[in-house]
């Protein structure tokens, strides 16, 4: 009886280790503290209509970047956790988490930055900026965009679920190697936690893709032709192709897996004849191009702001297509070099091996593209430039890193060291994280009409340079002392300690770094008045800077006519701006994303707790919401023309009480002396305070 | 920025005095080989590297708009050689590491066997949880989380696990790692040259106890190694089919263990079992028992 109506939930299943308890109080008190403003402001109602139904994909954007920053800031907690263990965890200190829980903090820290980090400011840039630079007012698909979106959030929740029901999240490494993952070896709720969090949000990621393919190619503005695309909608519309190519794969071997653990299949099972070594290849079919989907949308996002900051457009347009498609494509044909060492022959690993390297082509391509757009130009050291140019360097660390890896001898010898480790936290936080902190301060003024605070932007800066640096070279010089990764404790004799808690303070430093970001957001806000800028503040190239800032909800008042590259460029220049106000269509909100989501994470609730009932409820509520709304025959508007013509008049009004101010705080140094120099000083006063008052006493 | 980077790469230096940088120190013929493979692709690779970013740099500051020399009319027109250039570049660079990357991966395969003047060894593996199982089928002796061989003579490991995840096998200073795995046999060649212990472990994540799954390599002579067989055999506990059974129940920081002799059939068993189509069928409520006890008892 009790099986039927909780499955197996038990009472130990509800928190009782001191994170458990600790992480469903913080978020039972965050949730409070919000729900509490929402009240006191009386903005439920708001909140619902304005953001939560809405299918602006502006708006979808800041969603992402919001929920995209809170697990930035849970990932990190994980990351200092993990640093902090390895520092302390030598010969006979044995640190303060056991195995397990480290093993789980890992594993979490990889899922949650790559699917609720990553995945979450890149879906939110293209969300924001692709309509707007290819001139479109909506999606192709408004309702699958919500829906996508609300299915990462479902994602979100069920990787956080553990803290309330299970207690225990997977404890096998970021992909779940099999057959650790299986039922025989890790039995608890944990493994299953991780297969339907990447189910549900894996299912919007496709969805997305899917979308986003169709907006592209469909809803360009008139006179757009392929290759008159912006950059970075090149690099959305590969990293769109590639994830629609490599989601639907993951999907279906997360069924394998649940199927194995649930009904005792036997895919990748170690009895009854199946292979783990299938699960290792399919996982990596998708696991590898899923980086590649996070880091092409930067490339093009670079190659935009080297282009606008250097004011050229960039020097070889085609080159750089091309480049990202030959990193796309190659992408797709190298997972085998992630187990070089699981025995195969050497042809297979020789031809893997030559792939991989070949991936290293194209990206010199664009690395050179970029320089060749500098030569002649007269660059701007601003937050977004600065950005651009310590990924250079630390990008540079991990592809030269990469391709030793990608020599199967020496792989031998490198993989699964903390080498590897240090070589994709340098792919992936050179080119994704300070590509999606380039694009911030990039569009910044876009999203809020007002830039960022520049200087604490360039001390964060410089606090993420200094402290990946301190972090992770470190962590390189580990893996060629033999160390593995994941370890939770270690031989004093090795001698590895002062390292790790090298490492330790270098993750301070980035901690540093993340407080002077959120810093910089605050004081941003309180200064927006000063900040305030036109639509126009970086003197940009493509059609996002032709709308307003922030755009309308209909985006362009006019679609504007692409003639050319650079499309806005060339408008500026041609000052033929006349204004006619039409008729836009727009889709109205709707609450189904969120309804079926909220069906989907209740159904991967069940299954994970082996609820039938609610199973079956679930699924068919996902179905009738499904029902209910293709019978909607009503899901646009218009706005008629007039109406338009009094909302524009009335923002180019406001818009000219309070002028654009120029940028004036421009250094040549970009902070860093400024910023030794602000926390020496905070040091030494903090020293001479002390000394003054105990000299009193 | 030049006296922060010094500062570290000084600190770094203290750190490192007298350490074992087991990659920098190979001990092995094929370590070697892969450590002048990689010292040979890390040239390459700085060969086009630091032109590259020093360019970068350089360029981005020389092209600075606050530079007194600051262009003041941009040229939109680019030479004609760029594109080709810019692709045959880093084009060269990738056929010179391909060319040698296949060759290289046929000499030094795993599963490649030594050529010496000497008979190579076999040494067979069994990958527990969480403990290495050596079998020396010639010697008849078997060891735990130790493994004796003796220097300048080709050693075949031939491994595989028994109701344990994958594991990897790994003793830097010899030679790379391969993955160790029910039901399939991984051959993997090393050759030891130096005498010394060296550290042996699974870098592949094994679960709990994956962080004890230690062992140490002993490389000596010949004869040093033949009195250690002649003693282990002494020694007299025999690893029978029951006596293996424990070894197989999960522990964890296991301590070395020798044994005189151990069941002939051990290891075809072991294999055997997994290859059996429809019979294994794993009691999984039995386990489950067994690891959160091992989950709980591993507090400090």
């Amino acid at each position: 009886m009790k099986e039927l109506l909780i499955g197996k939930l038990t009472w130990e299943s509800l928190p009782h280790q001191w994170w458990t308890i600790a992480g469903s109080l913080s978020f039972i008190f965050l949730g409070l503290i919000v729900a509490g403003i929402l009240t006191y402001t009386k903005r439920w109602k708001w909140l619902w209509n304005e953001w939560l139904t809405s299918v602006d994909p502006k708006k979808i954007g800041i969603m992402y970047f919001i929920a995209g920053g809170g697990m930035l800031l849970r990932g990190g907690l994980d990351a200092v956790m993990l640093w902090l263990q390895q520092a302390l965890s030598s010969g006979d200190s044995h640190g303060y988490l056991n195995a397990q829980h480290f093993q789980e903090i890992f594993t979490a820290h990889g899922n949650i930055m790559v699917f609720f980090v990553a995945m979450a400011f890149i879906f939110g840039l293209i969300n924001y900026i692709v309509p707007l630079q290819i001139g479109a007012r909506d999606l192709a698909s408004p309702l699958m965009n919500t829906l996508g979106f609300w299915l990462f959030v479902g994602g979100i929740v069920m990787v956080n679920m553990f803290f309330f029901f299970g207690g225990e999240y997977a404890a096998t490494g970021w992909l779940a190697v099999q057959p650790l993952a299986g039922a025989e070896f890790s039995p608890g709720a944990g493994v299953d936690y991780w297969v339907w969090s990447l189910m549900i949000s894996g299912i919007g990621t496709t969805l997305g893709a899917i979308n986003f393919i169709m907006t592209i190619l469909k809803m360009r503005a008139p006179g757009m032709t392929l290759m008159k695309m912006p950059l970075f909608t090149w690099g959305s519309l590969y990293s769109m192709v590639m994830a629609l190519t490599i989601f639907p794969l993951l999907s279906m071997t997360l069924f394998l897996v649940y199927f194995d653990r649930a009904l005792g299949t036997h895919f990748f099972t170690t009895m009854g004849g199946g292979d783990p070594m299938l699960y290792t290849n399919l996982i990596w079919m998708w696991g590898h191009p899923e980086v590649y989907v996070l880091v092409i949308p930067a490339y093009g996002l670079f190659s935009e702001v080297v282009s606008t900051f250097s004011r050229k457009p960039i020097a070889s347009y085609t080159s750089a297509v091309v480049g990202m498609f030959g990193v796309a494509s190659l992408a797709l044909s190298v997972w085998l070099h992630h187990f070089f060492t699981m025995g195969a022959g050497a042809n297979v690993n020789a031809f893997f091996g030559v792939m991989t390297t070949f991936v290293a082509i194209p990206t010199a391509v664009l690395v050179f593209n970029w320089i060749a757009t500098m030569y002649g130009g007269r660059i701007r050291f601003e937050t977004p430039m600065l950005w651009f140019l310590g990924f250079g360097f630390v990008f540079a660390l991990g592809g030269i890193s990469g391709v030793m890896l990608a020599v199967p001898p020496v792989d031998f010898q490198l993989h699964n060291s903390l080498f590897l480790v240090a070589h994709f936290h340098s792919t992936v936080i050179g080119g994704v994280l300070f590509g999606i902190f380039c694009a911030i301060s990039y569009w910044w003024p876009k999203f809020t009409g007002f830039r960022l605070n520049e200087r604490l932007g360039r001390y964060a800066f410089w606090a993420w340079i200094i402290g990946f640096n301190l972090s992770f070279i470190p962590m390189y010089i580990l893996g060629f002392m033999g160390a593995s990764r994941r370890l939770d404790h270690y031989d004093a004799e090795t001698g590895w300690q002062p390292l790790f808690i090298l490492m330790f303070i270098g993750g301070l430093v980035i901690m540093l770094g993340v407080a002077l970001q959120l810093a910089q957001i605050i004081a941003s806000f309180i200064e927006k008045k000063r900040l305030r800028t036109n639509n126009d503040p970086w003197d940009g190239r493509s059609l996002e800077w032709a709308a307003a800032s922030p755009p309308s909800f209909y985006n362009f008042t006019t679609i504007p006519h692409a003639a050319t590259r650079d499309a806005y460029w060339a408008i500026k220049k041609s000052h033929n701006r006349k204004t006619q106000y039409e008729d836009i269509h727009m889709p109205k909100s709707t609450g189904v994303g969120i309804y079926i989501s909220l069906f989907a994470t209740l159904a991967s609730f069940a299954f994970v707790w082996h609820i039938i009932w609610l199973i079956v409820v679930s699924i068919l509520g996902i179905i009738v919401t499904f029902i209910v709304r293709a019978f909607d025959e009503n899901t646009e508007y218009t706005i008629p023309a007039a109406k338009v013509k009094k909302m524009e008049e009335a923002r180019a009004k406001k818009e000219k009480a309070g002028p654009a101010i120029e940028n004036n705080d421009y250094d040549e140094d970009m902070g860093l002396w400024e910023l030794i120099k602000v926390i020496l000083g905070f040091i030494l006063g903090l020293l001479r305070n002390r000394g003054w008052r105990r000299w009193r006493a | 920025m030049v006296p922060l980077v010094a500062d570290f790469a000084l600190l770094l230096w203290l750190f490192l005095r007298g350490k074992n940088i087991a990659l920098f120190n190979p001990k092995g013929y094929i370590a070697q080989q892969q450590y002048t493979l990689m010292l040979w692709v890390v040239y390459v690779l700085l060969m086009i590297g630091i032109p590259s970013l020093v360019l970068f740099y350089y360029i981005a500051w020389k092209y600075r708009e606050t530079s007194p020399k600051a262009v003041v009319t941009l040229h939109h027109r680019r030479s004609k050689a760029l594109v080709p250039v810019m692709w045959i570049i880093p084009s060269i660079f990738g056929l010179i590491i391909a060319g040698y990357l296949i060759p290289a991966t046929h000499k030094l395969a795993p599963q490649k066997e030594i050529e010496a003047s000497v008979d190579s060894m076999r040494i067979q593996v069994i990958s527990l949880r969480w403990k290495w199982l050596f079998l020396y089928p010639e010697e008849g002796v078997a060891s735990v989380n130790f493994v004796q061989i003796p220097e300048n003579r080709p050693v075949t490991f031939e491994m595989t696990a028994d109701e344990a995840p994958m594991g990897s096998f790994w003793i830097p200073n010899l030679g790379g790692q391969l993955y160790t795995m029910t039901k399939h046999v991984n051959r993997l060649n090393l050759m030891a040259e130096t005498r010394g212990d060296y550290p042996g472990s699974t870098p592949e994540i094994t679960g709990p106890g994956f962080t004890g799954q230690k062992f140490t390599a002993r490389v000596s002579s010949q004869a040093e190694f033949d009195s250690w067989v002649s003693a282990t055999e002494s020694s007299g506990v025999v690893l029978s089919m029951d006596e293996y059974e424990g070894l197989v129940e999960p522990s964890q920081n296991n301590p070395k263990a020798f044994y005189a002799g151990y069941d002939e059939d051990l290891y075809a068993t072991v294999i055997a079992k997994y290859n059996q189509p429809g019979t294994g069928h794993i009691h999984t409520e039995a386990k489950t028992e067994e690891e959160s006890d091992e989950g709980h008892s591993h507090t400090h």
